[in-house]
């Protein structure tokens, strides 16, 4: 029985490093496009980072999340603070010295800034974490919204209203895929780790998992915490990838589309969230070309703006419907068993008893 | 004065709250769902008005209300029908997904630009009575609240169809056991919480003149909280939570220092999760809902 729990063990990590490498591969495809591709393709590895981010959190525990966009959010402002140079945050903000003087370069600030981000998920997750039930989402909604209303307001840190411009351009496609390599190999560790164990046992089944004695909400508030990390991480991409940072960016239209990601894919396995990320870039970038108007014969056609949200909210219910538990399901990426039906031969029986059910 | 002020404009505020959060808990009842399109409900209110802007009043109002309620019934039968029996949460992000669908359709038809309607704007003049100033809106507000509410109950208590959604609030599967029709209870819940959604947006569009495809959104976000505090599945604690949300909204924007007043929102929703905290079943917990092992 040791013996087949650890090779399911590596087995995870196996799964991370394989779809590492289908990572990389896309990205040097698309390195070679147009630069409206690369961008394109640069924020979507972004997401990408958000989305098995908030996987760690709401796939484990099963328990859905709305404010994971926050800590997006927390992660750009953050790190506004402590990459921008002291000039433009005096021109745009009103900062105590102390803070208007930081000026740090970012592969410093990076860590600086989803640890910070880290503690600010303990601080509100402690309490959160023992709600049960619906009330624990509609929570996380409330501090959706208090990220908004507070960022919308606090000109003096945030802009306010208006766009917060000027923050350092860093984030290339190869500094993304770095970071979702790194989101991606702690997800597959947390997985397979003992509290990732626990904590989907409590996802199976709340109160037998409490019972034979897991403390719920520890396990959630610790699945919280690291997920708060790495969506923080994607916030501070996404922000320095824009440029600008304004409430409106991180707010409901942010949190749809990333947990639609999470739902397409399936939020239950690694492997669709990854595939989930894929599927609606995908189809978000297929429908905004058709939105830009392409050539047909004599005439341009265009489709009016909206048309891709439309579609992604059509997919995400058709998904609902028709697979609850996303494309993937419980399933993860099998390197070995897809060689071996590339070559034609029968596939060893499964070493994975989870992936059989 | 300033204390009955502030009362007045906590009543016919926590009154709207009310509307809003019982059109919320009314489908919640019956079949679990959180409905965040309830949100595009009081939009696609807002849009018919914008579509008859010119005809009679009384005419705008009558057809936003059949609009909304119709639309209401279509959110049933094409979305939510499919998905039933599916857990909450599933529930609410379907729910999300038809609330970014409808937004952007009309995103789509309409533009991202708010638009100026003129529905009933005499209301927005104020009466003066002994010192106070009473704005004819908030009179309206709390009379047709006070009314919609009477029906509801008058509604639940004298009519087949109310004993039956009571029914199947307390308990779906027994009430089916029992001959309640799934189908009919569902229909009913959705078409009572489309008029609700209808009247939230002619407040709305009285009070700001304008629509816009997002003009649905805070009110629901509000109207969660309203109907989570009352506790969810309670109709009476809908009502009732969405009167505190709204006397706490006032008495926040009334006594907080002048540069906190812009973050009102925000302490409402603090105030909302201490108050989970406190009691995270809300005020009024239907005996089903507990949990039993």
């Amino acid at each position: 029985m040791g013996g087949q729990a650890s090779q399911r063990d590596t087995g995870m990590l196996k799964v991370a490093s394989v779809l590492i490498v289908i990572l990389v591969a896309l990205a040097a495809l698309a390195s070679l496009g147009a630069p409206a591709f690369q961008r394109t393709a640069t924020e979507a590895v972004i997401k990408l980072v958000a989305v098995v981010g908030m996987s760690i959190f709401i796939g484990n525990s099963g328990v859905s999340s709305f404010g994971h966009v926050s800590f997006m959010a927390w992660g750009g402002y953050l790190s506004a603070l402590l990459t921008m140079t002291p000039q433009k945050k005096s021109v745009m903000l009103d900062l105590p010295d102390v803070i208007e003087l930081i000026h740090l370069p970012w592969p410093l600030a990076m860590p600086i800034v989803c640890l910070l981000a880290a503690l600010g998920a303990l601080a509100i997750g402690y309490p959160l974490m023992r709600l049960k039930g619906i009330a624990l989402p509609m929570a996380t909604f409330a501090v959706l919204a208090i990220t908004y209303v507070v960022a919308l307001n606090w000109r003096s840190v945030t802009g306010g209203r208006q766009a917060l411009v000027g923050l350092p351009l860093f984030t290339t496609l190869w500094v993304a895929v770095a970071a979702a390599a790194v989101t991606i190999i702690a997800a597959a560790l947390y997985h397979r780790s003992r509290r990732g164990l626990l904590l989907r046992c409590s996802r199976e089944n709340e109160t037998a998992a409490a019972a034979t004695g897991v403390d719920v909400s520890r396990e959630r508030l610790v699945a919280f915490v690291i997920s708060a990390f790495f969506v923080a991480l994607a916030g501070m991409l996404f922000a320095h990838l824009l440029g600008t940072m304004t409430a409106n960016t991180f707010y409901l239209d942010l949190t749809f589309v990333t947990l639609a990601m999470l739902v397409v894919g399936g939020p239950r396995s690694l492997t669709g969230a990854c595939t989930g990320v894929l599927l609606v870039s995908a189809v978000q970038e297929i429908f905004r070309s058709i939105e830009r108007g392409f050539d047909l014969g004599p005439m341009t056609v265009s489709a009016p703006p909206g048309l891709q949200e439309i579609a992604l909210a059509l997919i995400l219910l058709l998904i609902l419907i028709a697979r609850p538990d996303g494309v993937m399901g419980d399933r993860e990426l099998d390197a070995g068993r897809l060689l071996c039906r590339f070559r034609g031969r029968a596939p060893p029986l499964s070493k994975h008893p989870q992936s059989e059910d | 004065m300033i204390v009955i002020q502030s009362l007045i404009d906590a009543i016919s505020l926590g009154a709207v709250y009310a509307l809003a959060a019982l059109g919320i808990g009314l489908t919640f009842s019956i079949m679990r769902l959180i409905n965040f399109a309830h949100g595009e409900l009081i939009m696609i209110g807002g849009y018919t008005l914008f579509l008859l802007a010119g005809q009679p009043y009384l005419v705008m109002g009558v057809a936003a209300i059949l609009v909304v309620t119709i639309a209401a019934f279509g959110m049933e039968r094409l979305a939510f029908r499919t998905l039933r029996g599916a857990n909450p949460t599933t529930l609410l992000i379907a729910s999300f997904a038809v609330s970014y669908f409808l937004q952007h359709l009309v995103l789509l038809i309409f533009g991202s630009r708010p638009t100026g309607v003129d529905f009933l704007s005499t209301l927005n003049q104020s009466i003066e009575f002994g010192g106070l100033r009473i704005p004819l809106l908030q009179l309206a507000a709390i009379i047709v609240t006070g009314l919609a509410m009477a029906g509801l109950s008058l509604f639940f208590s004298r009519t087949d169809a109310g004993i039956q959604m009571r029914a199947a609030a307390e308990d779906f599967t027994m009430a089916r056991l029992v001959g309640v029709k799934a189908n009919r209870v569902i229909a009913i819940a959705f078409g009572l919480s489309g008029i609700l959604a209808s009247l939230v947006s002619l407040y709305l569009v009285t009070q700001t003149g304008t629509v816009t495809y997002k003009m649905g959104v805070s009110m629901v976000l509000i109207a969660f909280v309203a109907s989570v505090i009352g506790g969810m599945g309670s109709l009476v604690g809908a009502a009732l939570g969405g009167f505190i949300v709204g006397v706490v909204s006032v008495l926040l924007q009334t006594y907080l220092p002048v540069d906190l007043r812009s973050y009102r929102d925000a302490f409402v929703y603090l105030l909302f999760i201490a108050f989970l905290l406190w009691r995270p079943e809300g005020l009024m917990q239907r005996r089903a809902d507990r949990e039993r092992v």
